[in-house]
């Protein structure tokens, strides 16, 4: 927080700002102490936004010309790709979207891994995180239904299907999530409410999150608590704005380069064949970012425990800030849990790649062992490794290289050229 | 350590990207064809594209429908760019059911170029039934419905063969190296000659297949040259702006005794 109050110039400002502070508050975004050591991956929090603005903006123009009815959707795309001014670059944009927000959100989820930023006092940042990150999976999930193609059919199928594997009210539940006897008109229409639904409550949740951000202020490289402001932070404007413009530029080149260029690799070639409930495609695979938990979830022999298993994977993240015990936040000063870090990327990295394979063979032996590891991680190793491991002597300050376990100062100056 | 656990995790997620096309049955690999259309800056052989029209016209519509194309976009840019004269002539060669007329009835008049593509039957189940069971996919998407592309149609095209020893086929079953799982119910349809191009090019089968699958790649991508041409002027203008913004960064950055 500023320490000086805003005071606007104008009467009128004034006038409006005491009645409502809007002002005040532009005043504090601008102002907004942030660290100085803040490094590129600290980017994705405003290319998040950016995604998010996109897809609802793209969104809103789709939807002017899509029809949520069976007989009807694959037609309207086609409508849309083929007579509607620039439809089909609206479409592709929104459709690779979907994947550039994905993975966006996976670096920014693995940035706050490796950095700890979802370590006291910003627990309740992570939390929100999470509930954005499963709010942006539903929504893309039923996006994904909207053309009403071979995977969304059988994609809707699968994933609706799972819930039938709750005990005694299951075939209930999925019964009334289709609203039919199968996936069908019903449940194509419902998965269009709610998919122009979620991305406005993402948006709420967005506000929380930032809200929730500016109470600590921004976690760094370093891991450190800085005193704010100081000469540790630059104001949010025009230092880190500018910086998130450069970093949003780069990310929007590739982005560009996969609407203009490979507008369907991140997709299905099924997809572009109508939705057929009586032939079933020979793989039925979801989109490349549930890919990990797709895997999770066919690694598990039984239906109930896989089902168990895949929403145990997410939900274990939440419990996260209390399975950590380490002191330290930041992996730069954490020689071991750095490893298991890089480690755990890879897991998951694999789980993504398995999950696209068929479930046989070596594919299942990695997916079972991928499962393992990475529960692992979360149950094992982060609290022991927190607890036995011996870290790295920690800067006092980001401008200052000084220790605080009065080592040396050479060794300060490494970590900080390092970070 | 920080630097080449990052190359590490690049290369990871390039590879996971780059496998992923494997995941599909095992099939012996397309052809790979050097399409005019494909890179950065492709665009399709207007002349091919025109005789992909007559291929189709004259030997695939009569089981395939093309329901998502208008005979007007046979006129627009970045397609076979026929004349308007010839777009017109095209589409009133077609009888069109119209109606109902102020009377109740159905009835049929030439088609315009606002109509779609005169499908060759009244649905699906009649297409089935009128082929052996085995329905002719409509086309207008059948290049991006295939994993592969327009280098999987191509090679089915052209990969009839006599079945290997130990295979026996059904009646109305053919042998394709190509296609999926090797059985196809679509007979070989084409042989050299068949049809008189008005070009005069030499319809040999290999010809015909590049043409027809060029016009239906096309038809799978009518704003495939527009998006290609408009792709490297956005790519252009955001790395110029890049740059600015870049080089603004390390302007305002300069102020303070920090790296950006």
């Amino acid at each position: 927080m500023s320490e000086h109050e805003y005071v606007p110039k104008s009467k009128a400002a004034k006038w409006f700002n005491d009645r409502l502070p809007l002002l005040t508050l532009g005043a504090h975004l601008t102002d907004y102490p942030t660290p100085k050591n803040l490094n590129y991956w600290w980017t994705f929090g405003g290319i998040l936004t950016f995604c998010l603005i996109t897809q609802i903006v793209t969104g809103i123009v789709l939807a002017m010309h899509y029809v949520a009815h069976a007989d009807l959707a694959f037609a309207s795309v086609e409508h849309i790709m083929r007579d509607v001014n620039y439809g089909w670059l609206i479409r592709y944009i929104h459709s690779n979207g979907a994947s550039m927000f994905f993975l966006a959100v996976y670096i920014h989820i693995f940035r706050s891994l490796f950095y700890g930023s979802y370590k006291s006092p910003r627990e309740v940042i992570w939390i929100i995180g999470l509930m954005i990150y499963l709010l942006m999976m539903a929504a893309a999930f039923m996006g994904y239904v909207l053309p009403w193609g071979q995977m969304s059919f059988w994609g809707a199928t699968v994933i609706t299907n799972l819930f039938s594997a709750i005990p005694l009210v299951g075939d209930s539940i999925t019964t009334w999530l289709w609203g039919a006897y199968s996936v069908d008109n019903p449940t194509l229409n419902r998965f269009f409410s709610l998919h122009y639904l979620i991305p406005f409550l993402i948006l709420g949740l967005v506000v929380l999150h930032i809200w929730a951000l500016h109470v600590p202020g921004n976690n760094n490289p370093v891991g450190i608590d800085i005193k704010k402001p100081s000469k540790d932070t630059v104001p949010f404007h025009p230092y880190i704005t500018i910086k998130d413009a450069f970093a949003l530029l780069v990310f929007m080149i590739i982005f560009a380069g996969f609407v203009f260029f490979t507008p369907n690799v991140l997709g299905h070639s099924d997809n572009y064949i109508p939705a057929n409930p009586l032939v079933t495609p020979a793989h039925i695979v979801p989109e490349w970012y549930l890919l990990p938990f797709y895997a999770i979830l066919r690694s598990v022999p039984d239906k109930l425990g896989g089902v168990i298993l895949m929403f145990s994977a997410i939900f274990i993240l939440f419990v996260l800030p209390w399975l950590d015990t380490s002191k330290v936040r930041s992996a730069v000063f954490r020689p071991i849990y750095r490893q298991f870090f890089w480690i755990l990327v890879i897991d998951v990295l694999m789980l993504g790649y398995v999950g696209a394979m068929p479930a046989e063979g070596i594919y299942l032996v990695l997916a079972r062992v991928g499962t393992i590891y990475y529960f692992l991680h979360f149950i094992v190793v982060m609290p022991v490794v927190g607890y036995l491991e011996k870290t790295d002597p920690i800067p006092m300050s980001i401008s200052e290289p000084v220790l605080s376990g009065g080592a040396e100062p050479s060794l300060a100056r490494k970590v900080n050229d390092k970070v | 350590m920080i630097k080449s656990n990052l190359k590490l995790f690049v290369l990871s997620f390039l590879l996971l990207i780059s496998l992923r096309p494997l995941q599909s049955a095992e099939m012996v690999d397309p052809i790979k064809v050097d399409w005019s259309f494909k890179g950065l800056t492709g665009t399709f052989d207007r002349a091919s594209l025109q005789r992909g029209f007559q291929v189709y016209k004259e030997v695939c519509a009569s089981c395939h429908s093309m329901q998502y194309l208008s005979y007007r976009n046979l006129g627009e840019p970045g397609g076979p760019e026929f004349s308007e004269q010839e777009v017109k002539a095209i589409a009133a060669s077609f009888e069109i059911e119209d109606g109902p007329d102020s009377q109740g009835e159905m009835f049929t008049r030439p088609g315009k170029p606002s109509d779609k593509f005169k499908s060759p039957y009244p649905n699906v189940q009649a297409a089935t039934a009128a082929n052996g069971g085995a329905y002719p996919p409509d086309m207008s998407v059948l290049v991006k419905a295939r994993k592969g592309g327009a280098n999987y149609i191509y090679s089915v095209l052209v990969g009839y063969e006599d079945p290997p020893p130990g295979v026996t086929l059904d009646e109305g079953v053919y042998y394709n190296k190509y296609m999926t799982g090797n059985k196809i119910k679509m007979p070989n349809n084409l042989m050299d000659g068949l049809v008189e191009y008005a070009d005069g090019t030499e319809s040999t089968v290999d010809q015909m297949a590049k043409d027809v699958t060029t016009f239906l790649a096309w038809a799978a991508e009518p704003e495939l040259e527009e998006r290609h041409k408009t792709g490297v002027k956005v790519i252009i203008y955001l790395v110029l702006l890049t740059i600015l913004v870049y080089l603004s960064m390390k302007k305002i950055w300069s102020r303070i005794d920090s790296e950006v």
